[in-house]
């Protein structure tokens, strides 16, 4: 059963990112939405660990949280996928069931 | 596809309320049936009508309450925790002795099982919370 993860939080002020990840099976997504957008950028501590993740995982950024918080989207992890409203609509139906990480 | 969303944070700690808003206006624009949006925990606040944010503000009270309107949402707020935090309709200020009310319309005060009711009869539930 494919599930679609919302990670809401930056990596920096709790552990969801990594509860998140430790959950996520092969047929799941993850969308980093509000403070979460911080996972995705290149040069942090917890850039590899998104890396690692993207082999196994559909990994996408809320494009208007990073725009809002000043945050280049040149600065986005390759391989990322930027994604808008109208998408988290679409990856809330394409999958089975959603699950916020607050 | 029929949505149920679950929003469990106030207009003024982090953002779960905007971004609903913002995902409810995509899946309306999409197509999709909201089928409920339950307000829950300090959620509860988003629905006074007595909230009077700065005019440059964003009053998200008024633009869930218009976008209910037009699009004929069922908003349910959590009675439990409205009365906790003194968001009452006509009939709970009556009960409960107050001198006025203070939902917003577009909004209605019910109880849990409407969330529960959500989770069944909605093809997704999204929650945005704190």
């Amino acid at each position: 059963m494919s599930m679609l993860h919302t990670v809401n939080k930056s990596p920096f002020e709790n552990s969801s990112i990594s509860s998140c990840l430790a959950m996520c099976t092969n047929d799941s997504s993850v969308l980093f939405i509000e403070d979460g957008v911080i996972s995705v950028m290149k040069s942090t501590k917890f850039s590899d660990l998104i890396m690692d993740s993207l082999s196994k995982y559909k990994i996408y950024a809320l494009k208007p949280d990073l725009e809002a918080r000043g945050l280049s989207l040149d600065n986005v992890i390759d391989g990322v996928e930027i994604v808008g409203y109208d998408e988290f609509v679409d990856l809330t139906t394409e999958h089975d069931s959603v699950q916020s990480w607050l | 596809m029929k949505l149920g969303i679950l929003i469990n944070e106030g207009p003024y700690q982090h953002q779960a309320s905007d971004t609903a808003l913002q995902f409810v206006k995509s899946a309306i624009k999409k197509g999709h049936e909201i089928y409920r949006v339950f307000f829950y925990n300090d959620g509860v606040n988003n629905a006074t009508r007595f909230a009077t944010p700065p005019q440059d503000d964003r009053n998200i009270t008024k633009e869930w309450s218009a976008l209910a309107i037009e699009h004929n949402i069922d908003m349910v707020v959590c009675v439990a925790a409205a009365q906790r935090r003194g968001i009452l309709d006509k009939g709970e200020a009556e009960r409960n002795g107050k001198d006025s009310d203070n939902i917003e319309e577009g909004f209605r005060i019910s109880g849990l099982g409407q969330l529960v009711e959500a989770g069944i009869q909605a093809d997704r539930l999204i929650t945005f919370g704190d």
